[in-house]
């Protein structure tokens, strides 16, 4: 009896589609078990019915051999369970123990114990090896920190089962080695994780068991030693995919764009490159090294001290992403539903926002133009909505980035900024994303795309610019460029340094 | 393929329940059932009032006082209504109501008669406005420029512009003004030919909220004001002009509280420094029962209009009906409070 959990034909139902069509599924004891499948295939919706935040609507739930009803979070974490969500659930302006212990604080009468609080914090990230600050503001910490936090709080409550959904989204390489290593010691204190990620990479790196859902059921469970990544996609996706990066035929052509000295104090150091048209130029290096820093300033969402941007060889004055719009630029913000959606207005209404201008005279918008182009990039696009009118908040992620792509299709941009394009994004949608960035490169507009992805930035880019601490630290060909060069230049300094 | 329709629905199904029919019948329904609710609720007001006052509250003439009653706040809340919708707040206008009723009384007396006195009311008119619009551009200017929260900045303005109205005019009230200045807020639209049936402020009402629904519908600043109050972030890298949208809805804001004041001063036929106290509340509340989330990116023109109706049928009802007015203060503050719960329980559906 080494499970700690089981949970048995588990059935959802959401008006209109069956979330979960009678799920079981097995955890064992100091285990790393994955779930992987595209977005909506029903892994989430299993997730959110362990940890209370949803109701089932069949099947059972036995912790250690004995069934239990969990009605809400609250309870859940009561029977051990914790569930680390990509959005993170920290106080920003309390410190790291007071947010491991918010709601549970030691207390001396009506008083903090603060002293207590302390020692305990420190010794649950003790037990962890963590070496972060108690007293530090959350908000002052990186995310990967912040997920530490969120880890050292489940220890804390002394969770039996840890939840982990797309723990690697935002992390560095480097701080991915670290997540791992604190995994494996979780495993060997007899705790249970599930494990979620779209990064199929990183299940045979940490997992121990991996299960397939499809559609809303289950498809297999296998050992991570039996099987391929192949095979997993082929599960996950139920048919074969071709190559992972699509070929394409676009010849780099004529300058486009050319930064020059591009400085904004403590942040970028003078940053000088260029883009010719039908080029796609990666641009990577560890969170933090200044990457989206870099197109934010080119794009004018954030003011610069030095520096010339350059148009095919004409000068741009650019103080707002207004200008920078209007000299066909644009950004595929990383996150896309804080800053590139308006996720309440419509597929139709956030399509055409950034030129509405051009859909309307004396002011007024031209109601039947813009429901015919909206209409237009739905099919072109292949954008999965029931209709033009459908709130884009409804849309699961990988439309919602086509939604953001088709806005800047429809303002003209010349040059396409892409900030992690393919975040959070399941594999079939991935490739519909590079394929359209291929289309894209092949009518002659120029691609910058900024990525953590190695394998990604091999695979699309001619070019890649590898940046560290707001400089450009190497520039590489298509050719030269490995996983290995890569992280040498993108860690040059720290190493140097230690 | 089927794989792929089917994870859309889910992605749809988690959301709303919504009316996700089919291309334009589908957005009508979507649209529908934001004001559904509260014009339910208005309609079965209207009937119990109906009931209650044994059909007195049905009179012809007793809707038209209902309606002129209602214009004043009606027009303050669709210069509000803008200001909600981007998730801002104009607290000032109850204020600017009172300045701009004193500016331009003041202005009616002052101006030389050598003018003709309709001149002399398009010139006092015409500087009350420009008082309001000035007053919301400087809340506008202190909220874009220098990031002051909507909220304070026009608490600010809310007790400056009292004060100034009270400077301005010694704290003495502005008598004395032409008779023919009572048009604006007593005449009545075609008198001679259909009787007293259609009066001015509801007019000026009218057409101040048709435009006004024009704007937030058809245009592309109605369209930013709905965005910003959507996502003010993605808005401005969407290349936006955020603080030319919110300099706009603060001084549009102005503008509708002065138009407000200057009827209000027709109807009183005097400026008072006193006049328009609570009236920012009142026309929150239509707007907030109106459907307006305060959170900013939803709110129409004819859910203030009805957020409006329904606070003015309950005052009207109530008298009829013989409520006495501690009794209706406490009504309207229920009402106010059901209506938005109302609402919520039907979002989260």
């Amino acid at each position: 009896m080494d499970d700690v959990l089981e949970m048995k034909g588990i059935v959802k139902e959401y008006p209109g589609v069956k979330a979960l069509k009678g799920v079981d599924f097995h955890l064992k004891r100091g285990e790393v078990h994955a779930l992987v499948g595209e977005n909506g295939a029903g892994k989430s919706t299993l997730m959110k019915i362990l940890g209370g935040a949803e109701a089932r609507d069949g099947g059972e739930i036995i912790l250690e051999g004995r069934k239990v009803e969990i009605q809400d979070p609250h309870q859940a974490e009561k029977l051990g369970i914790s569930i680390i969500y990509q959005e993170f659930n920290l106080i920003p302006f309390l410190s790291v123990a007071e947010n491991i212990f918010l709601g549970r604080e030691p207390r001396r009468g009506i008083f903090v114990d603060w002293r207590q609080l302390y020692a305990n914090a420190k010794a649950v990230l003790d037990q962890l090896g963590l070496d972060i600050d108690l007293k530090a503001k959350v908000s002052g910490l990186s995310v990967a920190q912040q997920q530490m936090v969120e880890i050292a709080k489940a220890i804390s409550v002394k969770s039996r089962i840890i939840v982990m959904d797309e723990p690697s989204a935002t992390l560095t390489m480097h701080e991915l080695e670290r997540l791992f290593g604190l995994t494996r010691k979780l495993k060997e204190q007899g705790v249970g994780i599930i494990y979620i990620s779209h990064r199929l990479e990183e299940i045979f790196e940490i997992a121990d068991r991996v299960t397939v859902f499809r559609d809303g059921e289950r498809i297999s469970t296998r050992e991570v030693r039996d099987v391929t990544k192949e095979y997993l996609i082929r599960e996950m996706v139920g048919r074969e995919l071709k190559d992972d990066y699509p070929k394409r035929n676009a010849v780099a052509g004529q300058e486009l764009l050319r930064v020059e000295g591009l400085t904004r104090k403590g942040v970028l150091h003078e940053i000088s490159f260029s883009l010719r048209k039908g080029e796609i130029l990666g641009i990577t290096g560890l969170v933090g090294a200044g990457r989206t820093e870099l197109v934010r300033a080119i794009f004018g969402a954030d003011p610069i001290d030095k520096g010339e941007i350059y148009l095919e060889g004409r000068k741009l004055r650019i103080l707002s992403p207004q200008d920078a719009i209007n000299s066909g630029l644009c950004l595929m913000t990383e996150d896309r539903k804080r800053q590139g959606l308006v996720l309440g207005m419509t597929v139709r209404e956030n399509i055409t926002i950034a030129d509405l201008r051009g859909l309307s005279r004396a002011g007024f918008i031209h109601g039947v133009d813009e429901r015919r182009i909206a209409g237009r990039f739905v099919r072109e696009l292949n954008i999965k909505t029931p209709s033009v009118e459908q709130r884009v908040r409804n849309l699961s992620g990988g439309n919602q980035q086509k939604v953001v792509l088709a806005k800047w299709l429809f303002a003209r941009s010349r040059v396409v900024i892409f900030d992690e394009p393919t975040r959070g994004i399941d594999v079939g949608a991935k490739q519909e994303i590079y394929r359209l960035m291929n289309d894209l490169a092949e009518t002659g507009t120029g691609i910058i795309m900024i990525s953590s992805e190695l394998p990604e930035v091999l695979g699309m880019s001619d070019r890649i610019l590898v940046m560290q601490e707001g400089r450009i630290r190497a520039e590489l060909g298509g050719g030269e460029a490995t996983q290995e060069t890569i992280m040498r230049f993108a860690t040059q300094a720290l190493v140097q340094g230690g | 393929m089927d794989l792929k329709v089917e994870t859309e629905m889910e992605q749809v199904g988690a959301g709303k329940p919504s009316g996700a029919g089919k291309g334009r019948i589908g957005a009508l329904l979507n649209r529908l059932p934001q004001n559904y609710v509260i014009l339910l609720v208005f309609v079965g007001i209207c009937a119990l009032f109906t009931i209650w006052t044994d059909g007195l509250f049905l009179q012809p003439d007793n809707i038209v006082n209902v309606l002129r009653q209602i214009s004043i706040n009606a027009v303050i809340a669709t210069g509000l209504t803008f200001v909600i919708i981007t998730a801002g707040i104009d607290l000032s206008v109850g204020s600017i109501v009172a300045i701009v009723g004193v500016f331009a009384a003041q202005l009616l007396v002052k101006i030389p008669s050598t003018f003709p006195v309709w001149g002399i009311i398009f010139l006092a008119c015409l500087g009350g406005l420009a008082l309001g619009a000035l007053i919301g551009a400087f809340s506008g200017f202190t909220i874009t420029r220098f990031r002051v929260p909507p909220f304070i900045s026009t608490l600010a303005m809310w007790a400056s512009a009292r004060g100034l109205a009270f400077i301005l005019c010694d704290g003495r009230p502005v008598w004395n003004l032409p008779i023919q200045f009572n048009y604006i807020g007593r005449g009545y639209i075609f008198e001679k030919l259909i009787g007293p049936w259609f009066p001015v402020p509801v007019l000026i009402m009218g057409i101040v909220m048709y435009t006004a629904h024009v704007i937030l519908t058809r245009t592309t600043i109605g369209r930013y004001i709905y965005a910003i109050g959507g996502n003010e972030e993605a808005s401005r890298l969407s290349g936006i002009n955020v603080r030319r949208v919110k300099m706009f809805v603060y001084i549009f804001s102005g503008l509708m509280a002065a138009l407000g004041g200057i009827i209000l001063t027709s109807r009183l036929a005097s400026g008072q420094p006193n006049a328009g106290q609570s009236y920012e509340l009142y026309a929150i509340a239509a707007s907030v029962v109106g459907g307006t989330s305060l959170a900013g990116g939803e709110g129409t023109i004819p859910g203030t209009l009805i957020g409006a109706l329904i606070i003015g049928v309950l005052y009207n009802g109530m008298n009829l009906a013989g409520v006495e007015s501690y009794s209706q203060n406490v009504i309207i503050g229920a009402i106010i409070l059901g209506a938005v719960l109302l609402d919520q329980m039907k979002k989260r559906k």
